[in-house]
């Protein structure tokens, strides 16, 4: 472990717990003018967040300890997750820990335990709330797997860094199965992100709503932490598809100078792809919640189909 | 550059694919026929770079005859099918499009197994296109076979010659050119003849669901 790793963890972790709001603020931002409307400011998700922080944060009477702890527990999911995903630099010492398998487990974990909180007060919000999630989530977590697994095939590995390593800097390929993949991540990172064809962020108390439902009965630093959460999901993810998708411009592991290039090259590809998410999200409808399972069953088999494709065509 | 483009080639393949699955999977009519000409669009320009690469020039007229039979003569004929008939509403499957699906990807599988010992013995540029191209002529069987409305099975008619279109380009660097021209005669003639069939089956049975075809013999 050398010092530039360090560093560059270090860095990496801090920029993704600092923009993650900056992210969500800009697509936020983005969605508004979109939609001819004047836009909050770009950091309204701060002040939110020191808003819900200074507020006295309401537990209900018969909630157990697990309640309390699940906003913890997914913050540092989240956190975690962002310090594996390689952002500004493959060299990162905490990256061996956990590989793509062990990634989309830590998701997994999360969704787990704040489902398990969102039963755990006995509202019936809650618990609608946390079936619907579950059932988006192991619906997506398949075919996420399956699109991390055809970027596997390319590298032989199944360890982040090196797929980013291999598919960065190896000489200039097309990858006919990467487009099916790039495909089926975008729509499972839109149905994880509670994003607009599966729910809509915007709305709140609405008998549609999958992921408010979750965080209903939460308020003060419980919600902050968890609204930071769900940000630092979107960056993830965010980072995930550049990671896979869009490789050019993250540093090597020789080259810690590489860094001060990757910033703003991350900052770039982040800023394009939000915008584009606001795009996306203004032209398209929030879908039943009964074709979500469809959705989610494209994604898969997209993913299926992008290994199949990376597998005939290898060979 | 010359590495890049026989994986283009591979690329475009894929998207046909992609286009197929999503034509199987289509609830609409009309985004039925807009993936229908994207597919047309896709097969042109996979045409062209073939062409380009294996420098065969009547590849590039066999492109210029794909655009303007797949992607604007019959679209155009659907699109006016479509308002004659005064079709908007969603089309019907026998089976629900996931289970279409599955079977879908068993049918991608058997393809590419079955493509694989034969692209061992060609040669030709992207060997694996092969398998592509018999995964799209399969789906658009599985596609005739799953809908119910005699105009989507048209689309995956046409789809299906699509598919052939690519497999003769990709593996064998294009047919000759009379015969060529004779398929793509050959569909144009298909698409009017079925469009007359639309307007009689409606004519008949004031629907253009074929399952009332099965109860004519026992007029």
């Amino acid at each position: 472990m050398s010092f530039s790793g360090v560093l560059s963890q270090l860095l990496e972790i801090v920029i993704a717990i600092a923009l993650a709001p900056l992210l969500s603020g800009w697509v936020n931002q983005w969605r508004a003018w979109l939609q001819n409307r004047s836009a909050p400011g770009l950091l309204q998700p701060y002040r939110m967040l020191h808003k819900l922080f200074n507020k006295e944060s309401m537990v209900a009477d018969h909630a157990s300890s697990l309640f309390r702890m699940a906003p913890y527990l997914k913050f540092g999911c989240m956190v975690l997750a962002c310090s594996i995903i390689p952002t500004l630099s493959t060299d990162l010492p905490l990256a061996p820990a956990a590989d793509t398998i062990a990634l989309v487990g830590l998701f997994a974990l999360a969704r787990v335990f704040i489902s398990l909180a969102a039963m755990d007060i006995g509202t019936a919000f809650g618990s609608m709330g946390a079936r619907r999630e579950m059932l988006v989530g192991f619906l997506a977590e398949p075919a996420l797997l399956t699109v991390l697994f055809s970027a596997s095939l390319i590298s032989k590995s199944t360890s982040l860094t090196t797929i980013v390593e291999t598919l960065a800097h190896r000489d200039f390929a097309i990858y006919p199965g990467m487009a099916f993949a790039a495909v089926a991540f975008l729509m499972v990172s839109l149905a994880e992100n509670a994003r607009v064809p599966i729910d809509n962020p915007a709305t709140h108390l609405e008998l549609t709503m999958l992921h408010e439902a979750l965080l209903l009965e939460y308020s003060g630093r419980h919600l902050a932490l968890l609204e930071w959460a769900a940000s630092l999901k979107l960056f993830a993810y965010s980072c995930i598809g550049l990671a896979l998708f869009f490789p050019w411009g993250i540093a090597e592991a020789r080259a810690p100078a590489a860094m001060l290039l990757a910033l703003p090259a991350l900052l770039f590809k982040l800023g394009v792809g939000g915008f584009l998410v606001a795009v996306w999200e203004t032209v398209n409808a929030k879908m039943r919640i009964f074709r979500v399972p469809e959705f989610l069953a494209t994604a898969f088999l997209l993913a299926v189909l992008g290994m199949l494709v990376q597998l005939l065509l290898a060979r | 550059m010359s590495a890049l483009l026989p994986q283009f080639v591979n690329l475009l393949g894929a998207v046909l694919l992609l286009l197929a699955f999503a034509m199987t999977s289509q609830r609409r009519m009309l985004a039925l026929i807009h993936l229908f000409t994207m597919q047309g669009a896709t097969l042109a320009l996979a045409t062209a770079v073939v062409g380009y690469v294996t420098r065969q020039h009547h590849l590039y007229l066999s492109a210029g005859l794909t655009v303007v039979l797949k992607v604007l003569l019959i679209p155009w004929l659907l699109h006016r099918v479509l308002d004659r008939l005064g079709i908007r509403r969603d089309v019907e499957t026998l089976i629900n499009i996931p289970t279409t699906m599955l079977i879908g990807i068993g049918v991608v599988i058997f393809a590419f197994n079955l493509s694989i010992p034969i692209s061992h013995l060609s040669s030709a540029l992207a060997s694996g296109t092969l398998g592509i191209a018999l995964a799209c002529v399969l789906l658009s069987f599985l596609m005739m076979i799953t809908r119910t409305k005699a105009v989507p099975q048209v689309i995956g008619f046409l789809a299906m010659e699509n598919g052939l279109f690519f497999a003769a380009t990709a593996a064998t660097y294009g047919m000759p050119m009379v015969v060529e021209l004779g398929i793509g005669l050959d569909v144009l003639v298909g698409v009017l003849i079925l469009g007359v069939f639309m307007f009689q089956i409606r004519e008949q049975f004031d629907s253009l669901d074929i399952h009332h075809l099965e109860q004519l013999k026992d007029d």
